[in-house]
């Protein structure tokens, strides 16, 4: 009967038969579907070791930093697949994101060997990539003794793809000429609305579509809702303030961070533009944006609109995912909701944050980390991630498109998909990629505290901003 | 007739044995461990201060000598961050000191009562100053915050807290309050418990006035207790991180960007070695310098105590 069930499990891999079929003859040998998923796994494993010596690195020890998240927990759960498959053992460390990327920082900048593969942000590697610190995956991906030819990198979003190269020229184009591929796409957020069903159908709202919309939904829920505040959004001095809804909006009229002339960065936050939008932005935190914006992270815009506390949220749309699950208060009343700022644009540009793998330039065996890396990166695993566990959202075209993933988020999660469909097309990094990323946006972040607190005028503060973001790029050389 | 003259040859000292000749190398060995341990990461600071060096622009590397710190001097930015640091350093360490010299003057006498509550009053110190901070920031929550709820109770409705520029700090002073007061608190209370009793029996039996007790005996015999005190917190707000950093960030704006949150920030976040171990140096030789004033001023102190005693 075991064999019968190794055959079923093969045959619905390789795509000769579909689920009910599975589930039917599953049935017919007594086995429930739930108890297949073991035979499924091993059988899985077994079908990418037809094809590539997965065992090459047998008896290696690889270890790896992750950062506490539900795509790391789902690594971890499906880590037993890969060390069937590879006879590979590995170790891992996790913290939490507040002191993550302090650890990744203080472990790459102190050349230790400790870790071979860590997880990563795509703007972090426009630091750790020029430093010297990160393994370029270029020269992997294009080795088939390196990477199995089952493991399809096009099959990746390709705007994820060049998000996550860079040739290191300040201003270059990501995924341009030259460019190293400092790190593999593993899961990515996307900007949109998530938002309060409940709450919605009481004051008889539609999802806002563009900045006037959004305005004055957010107003009205402030105004009416009894207690929620209208719109969730960060605030923190953080970069990340500015890389979720802002950013998004912000490139959806057209605007850049920088411009580039001569091979010279240059300010761009303070034309006419920009200043127009920002004096939206900042008309919507200060009309309807929580009381304490100013120390809002993306916990406290998830977790305001998983209690109730707020109407809506313009920011990951994983974070509404989340909330629509556990033991959120909101849990089941939440739906999402592509948004395009601008009245007059085609649709979302939505600036995206994608968690991705990187390997340490001082690992001691980088051809067993890459094994690592193209395995979790590889269909199987997202498959397992996006049907059995939390992998929204997965950075493969095949797992979208897979019934299971489709019916389980639609079922649960009423626009999920909707709002995928109508943003993936455009979503990218919307930043220009320089090495004072983190300090000029994070600076930009601080200047919106200071509009926003009345402290200076949007005219005012933007043209400082423009002015000291100038002086810094000039200071080290780029500007 | 032949003499034979005898010259003794002088007797070979025994050789002493290894261990009690390194025996005082060995002793200060741990000593020097420390002090190399001490000594390299600082100087090593202070050699990354006199260079441009960011880890994201290798290239970029280039010794400046004391460029840094000049570039420093015409930075508005570093000018706030001392003068926010000041502030910030000044509120706290006057005011715990006011308050734990108060409580500590009410727990002065050795009661079942006054023991439970100065243990009691502990607890603030036992907890970590970054968790003390994710406590406040919810108590401070406009929304559901208690403390909000509290002042709103008294008609001030709609206060930001530590998410508004105009009472940022007010906000993490509070914490730090809330935090450090008992550690000012337990140091003078072991002083005041400490202290001769004949020259207050003396006073009692003339009749003094308690202010002039209080003034005129007890704080001066006390002055060596409370300048400790106040150097131990002085030097831990100067450098302070935790509470500021967990609550704000260093915002609203740049609002609380003290000299160790814009460090951390700077090495941490934006990879810039030099600029960061610069401000490092600089805060070192403030703290140093405040040091050597306190030290001073504890030592005059603690020679007129003994004098008078």
């Amino acid at each position: 009967m075991h064999e019968k069930a190794q055959d079923l499990a093969t045959a619905f891999l390789a795509g000769r038969i579909g689920r009910r079929e599975l589930a039917r003859r599953l049935a017919g040998l007594g086995l429930a579907l739930g108890s297949a998923e073991t035979l499924l796994n091993a059988a899985a494993t077994r079908a990418l070791a037809a094809d590539f010596d997965w065992k090459k690195h047998q008896g290696t020890q690889i270890k790896v930093l992750l950062n506490k998240h539900p795509y790391a927990d789902a690594l971890i759960a499906d880590l037993a697949n890969f060390e069937t498959l590879t006879g590979m053992e590995v170790t891992y460390d996790i913290f939490p994101e507040d002191v993550y990327f302090d650890k990744v920082t203080a472990a790459l900048s102190s050349h230790a060997t400790q870790y071979d593969v860590f997880m990563t942000g795509a703007y972090q590697t426009w630091q750790y990539g020029p430093a010297g610190w990160l393994v370029d995956f270029n020269e992997y991906l294009k080795d088939p003794t390196k990477t199995a030819a089952t493991y399809n990198w096009d099959d990746i979003l390709p705007n994820l793809r060049a998000s996550t190269a860079w040739s290191g020229k300040p201003g270059a184009e990501l995924g341009g000429p030259g460019a190293h591929q400092w790190a593999v796409p593993w899961g990515f957020e996307l900007n949109n609305l998530s938002y309060n069903q409940t709450i919605f159908d009481k004051l008889k709202l539609s999802p806002p579509r563009n900045m006037e919309e959004l305005m004055a939904v957010a107003a009205k829920i402030t105004k009416d809702a009894g207690g929620p505040y209208g719109i969730g959004v960060r605030g923190s001095r953080s970069w990340a303030t500015i890389h979720p809804g802002f950013l998004s909006a912000y490139s959806n009229y057209g605007q850049r961070d920088f411009t580039m002339a001569n091979g010279r960065l240059r300010a761009a936050m303070n034309t006419p533009e920009s200043k127009a939008f920002h004096k939206l932005w900042v008309q919507m935190i200060q009309e309807s944006g929580p009381k304490n914006w100013a120390t809002y992270t993306w916990y406290q815009v998830g977790t305001d609109l998983g209690a109730g506390a707020s109407g809506m949220i313009y920011d990951a749309d994983i974070l509404g995912y989340f909330m629509n699950g556990g033991d959120n208060r909101e849990r089941g009343h939440l739906a999402y909701a592509p948004f395009a700022a601008n009245p007059a644009a085609k649709g979302p540009t939505s600036n995206v944050w994608i968690w991705s793998l990187a390997m340490s330039n001082f690992s001691r065996q980088k051809d067993a980390g890459w094994t690592f890396i193209q395995w979790a990166s590889g269909t199987d695993h997202l498959f397992y991630g996006a049907r059995k566990s939390d992998v929204v959202n997965p950075v493969r075209n095949s797992v979208w498109q897979d019934a299971e993933f489709k019916e389980r988020i639609a079922k649960s999660y009423p626009g999920y998909l909707n709002q995928y469909e109508k943003t993936a097309p455009d979503a990218k990094i919307y930043f220009t990629p320089q090495p004072l990323f983190f300090n000029l946006t994070t600076e930009w972040a601080a200047s919106l505290q200071r509009m926003v607190a009345r402290e200076v005028s949007v005219d005012e503060g933007l043209d400082k901003l423009a002015d000291s973001v100038n002086r810094q790029l000039h200071q080290a050389g780029i500007g | 007739m032949s003499t034979t003259v005898i010259i003794p040859t002088p007797a070979k000292a025994p050789a002493r044995p290894l261990l009690p000749r390194l025996l005082p190398y060995l002793l200060s060995l741990p000593a020097l461990i420390v002090c190399i341990g001490i000594l390299v990461p600082f100087f090593t600071a202070a050699w990354y201060s006199l260079q441009r060096y960011n880890l994201a622009m290798p290239l970029n590397r280039e010794f400046v000598w004391f460029g840094q710190y000049l570039d420093m001097l015409t930075d508005p930015d570093f000018w706030a961050t001392v003068r926010v640091s000041a502030v910030y350093a000044a509120s706290t360490v006057g005011l715990e000191l006011l308050l734990g010299l108060g409580i500590a003057l009410l727990l002065r006498e050795r009661t079942r009562f006054n023991n439970i509550v100065s243990v009691a009053l502990l607890l603030p110190l036992m907890t970590a100053p970054a968790i003390a901070s994710l406590m406040w920031k919810l108590m401070t929550n406009p929304n559901f915050g208690v403390l909000s709820w509290l002042v709103a109770l008294f008609g001030v409705h709609d206060f930001r807290w530590a998410s508004a520029p105009s009472s940022a700090m007010f906000t993490v002073v509070l914490v730090d309050i809330w935090v450090y007061t008992p550690f000012m608190m337990v140091l003078l209370l072991a002083g005041l418990r400490s202290l001769p009793q004949q020259p207050f029996e003396a006073a009692r039996l003339d009749g003094v006035a308690g202010h002039f007790v209080f003034f005129r005996i007890t704080l001066p015999m006390l002055a060596p207790y409370i300048v400790t005190a106040t150097l131990f917190r002085m030097l831990d707000s100067m450098q302070q991180f935790d509470i500021v950093y967990a609550m704000t960030q260093g915002g609203p704006g740049d609002s609380l960007m003290l000299f160790q949150v814009r460090a951390y920030l700077d090495f941490f976040q934006y990879t810039n070695v030099g600029t960061s171990a610069a401000l490092m140096i600089v805060l070192w030789a403030l703290t140093y310098a405040l040091s050597n004033v306190f030290i001073k001023q504890w030592l005059k102190l603690r020679e007129r105590t003994h004098g008078a005693a």
